[in-house]
C-alpha cells in the first residue's frame, strides 16, 4: 500500500492543443476511430481523481528484467537500463504508482499471434514488464534495445525504436499511455505516429536521452526517460461549492 | 517577458497499438511465464457487498467494425458509493472491492464481459450527487489517447435524472449512449461506439 500520504484534489485539466487530436489521417487507423463529436468537458470528480493502487507486493523479483524475466535464459540484444522519474506537472513525484512496458525484440519482432515480421522471435523474450515506482516516484528495466519494423500504414512506414509505456498515477484520471524513443534515431522525424503529436517540442519531451553516467561499465548503456503526467490544482481555499 | 509558472507539460500520450496485450494482458494473450496472472481479473472478491451485475458488450468503430483489439479499463466505487483508494476522503470503502478492472474483446467474437457490483452515487464537487456509474477508459490501435466515458444504468431513471454529469451533456438525444441496457436480471450491455450515428459520449474530464 502506499507509504506516503496519497495526493488528493482536483486534476489539472488535460491541454488539447499538447495531446495529439484524434483525428490524424497520416495514422490511418485513427481515422474510423477518431469521435467525430466534441468530448463533453467537465472539472474532475472523486471518480477520476481516485483510483487504484499496486502494492510493490505483488511484483515478481524479474518482473523489471526483461532480458530475464521470460525463460530465465538472457534474452539476445543490446543490453539496456531505462530509468527516470515518474512526476506530475508541478514536478512532484508520484510514488507506489505502477508502470507496465511492452516491446519488440532486438528485431522489432513481437510475440504476439498477430505479428509476422521476417525478424524471428527470440525464445527467450517476452516483451513485457512491470515496475512500481519508489518514493521519489523513481522506476528503471533493464531490457534489450528494440529494434525498428515496418507496419502497413505508409507503403514503406517505419516504426522508430520505442518502448510502450503504461502509467498509472493517484487518481484514474491521470490514466496514461505513451511511447518512448531513443537519442538519435533517424526514424523517429519520419513516423507517422510520432507525427501526430502537434509540437516539435511536445515530441522532444518522448525521445530519452543517453546518460552515460547511469551505464553499467561492461554490462549496459543507460537512458533517462522522465514522465509528466496530470497534475491537482494545489488550492489554499476548499471551493466545493464552485461546481463542476 | 513575465515570469515562469513553472508548470509542466503532461507526457504526450501516444496509441497503445495492436500489440497492447503482450504487455497489459500477455496471459490472456498466450504468453505465459512472466506473471502469475494478469491484472485486473476483477474489480471485486467474493463477499462485495451490493448487486452483482454483470456488463458485457464491444468497441465498434465508425465502418461499423467491431474491434479485437480494444482494452478497455474499468474504475468504480462500493455499493455505497465509497472508492477502495486511500485518496478517497470519506474511507471506509468495502474491503471486498478493488474497483479496478480490465478487460479486452474475445478474440473472436470481439464481446467483452465483467462481473461487478453496482456502485452506489458518489457526491459531485458541489455535493449534488452523481448517478451509480463505472468510469472505463479506452485505449487501442489508432485511438491516438485513451477515450475516457462512464458506464451508467437505465433503470436507474431518478438518479441519471439528478446527476450533475449526465446533465451537461447538451445533446440531450445523447445521454442514451452512456446507458447500459438491461438485458435480464442483472444483466446489461454497453456497446462502445467510436465513431458515426450512436457514437458513445467521450468525456474530457
Ligand atoms: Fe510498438
Amino acid at each position: 500500500m502506499a507509504e506516503s500520504a496519497p495526493a488528493r484534489g482536483p486534476l489539472v485539466g488535460r491541454d488539447r492543443f499538447w495531446q495529439p487530436p484524434a483525428y490524424t489521417p497520416g495514422y490511418k487507423t485513427s481515422m474510423t476511430r477518431a469521435p467525430s463529436r466534441p468530448l463533453v468537458a467537465l472539472g474532475s470528480t472523486l471518480s477520476e481523481e481516485t483510483g487504484p493502487v499496486f502494492g510493490r507486493d505483488m511484483l515478481g523479483e524479474k518482473d523489471n528484467n526483461l532480458i530475464e524475466n521470460f525463460t530465465g535464459q538472457q534474452a539476445v540484444g543490446e543490453r539496456i537500463v531505462v530509468h527516470g522519474r515518474l512526476i506530475d506537472q508541478s514536478g512532484r513525484p508520484v510514488p507506489d504508482a505502477l508502470i507496465e512496458v511492452w516491446q519488440a525484440n532486438a528485431g522489432g519482432r513481437y510475440r504476439h499471434k498477430k505479428d509476422g515480421y521476417l525478424a524471428p522471435l527470440d525464445p527467450n523474450f517476452g516483451g513485457c514488464g512491470r515496475t512500481v515506482t519508489d518514493a521519489q516516484g523513481r522506476y528503471e528495466f533493464l531490457t534489450v534495445r528494440p529494434g525498428a519494423y515496418p507496419w502497413p500504414n505508409g507503403v514503406n512506414d517505419w516504426r522508430p525504436m520505442h518502448i510502450h509505456f503504461g502509467l498509472f498515477g493517484s487518481g484514474f484520471g491521470q490514466r496514461l499511455i505513451t511511447q518512448m524513443y531513443f537519442e538519435g534515431d533517424p526514424l523517429i522525424a519520419r513516423c507517422p505516429i510520432v507525427k501526430v503529436i502537434p509540437s516539435q517540442e511536445a515530441i522532444d519531451s518522448l525521445i530519452a536521452p543517453l546518460d552515460m553516467d547511469a551505464s553499467m561499465p561492461m554490462d549496459a548503456l543507460a537512458y533517462k526517460f522522465d514522465i509528466v503526467l496530470r497534475g491537482r490544482r494545489q488550492t489554499y481555499f476548499e471551493n466545493r461549492k464552485e461546481g463542476l | 517577458m513575465v515570469q515562469s509558472l513553472n508548470q509542466l507539460k503532461e507526457s504526450p500520450s501516444q496509441t497503445a497499438g495492436p500489440y497492447v496485450h503482450i504487455g497489459l494482458t500477455p496471459n490472456a494473450l498466450g504468453n505465459h511465464g512472466i506473471y502469475p496472472r494478469d491484472l485486473g481479473k476483477s474489480p471485486i472478491r467474493a463477499g462485495a457487498k451490493g448487486e452483482k451485475i454483470t456488463i458485457t458488450g464491444h468497441v465498434r468503430d465508425g465502418a461499423g467494425m467491431i474491434l479485437r483489439d480494444a482494452l478497455v479499463e474499468s474504475w468504480q466505487a462500493d455499493a455505497a458509493g465509497i472508492h477502495p483508494a486511500p485518496n478517497d476522503p470519506r474511507g471506509g470503502a468495502d474491503p471486498n472491492v478493488t474497483g479496478w478492472a480490465r478487460f479486452i474483446a474475445d478474440f473472436d467474437s470481439g464481446d467483452w464481459q465483467f462481473d461487478t457490483v453496482k456502485p452506489g452515487r458518489v457526491p459531485a464537487p458541489d455535493g449534488r450527487l452523481m448517478a451509480p456509474h463505472i468510469s472505463i477508459w479506452v485505449v487501442a490501435r489508432g485511438i491516438n489517447i485513451g477515450l475516457q466515458s462512464r458506464i451508467y444504468f437505465e433503470d436507474e431513471e431518478k438518479a441519471n435524472a439528478e446527476c450533475p454529469v449526465l446533465q451537461r451533456v447538451e445533446h440531450r438525444e445523447r445521454v442514451k449512449t452512456l446507458l447500459a441496457k438491461k438485458t435480464g436480471p442483472g444483466s446489461y450491455r454497453f456497446d462502445i461506439v467510436l465513431q458515426g450515428e450512436d457514437e458513445t459520449v467521450f468525456f474530457d474530464i
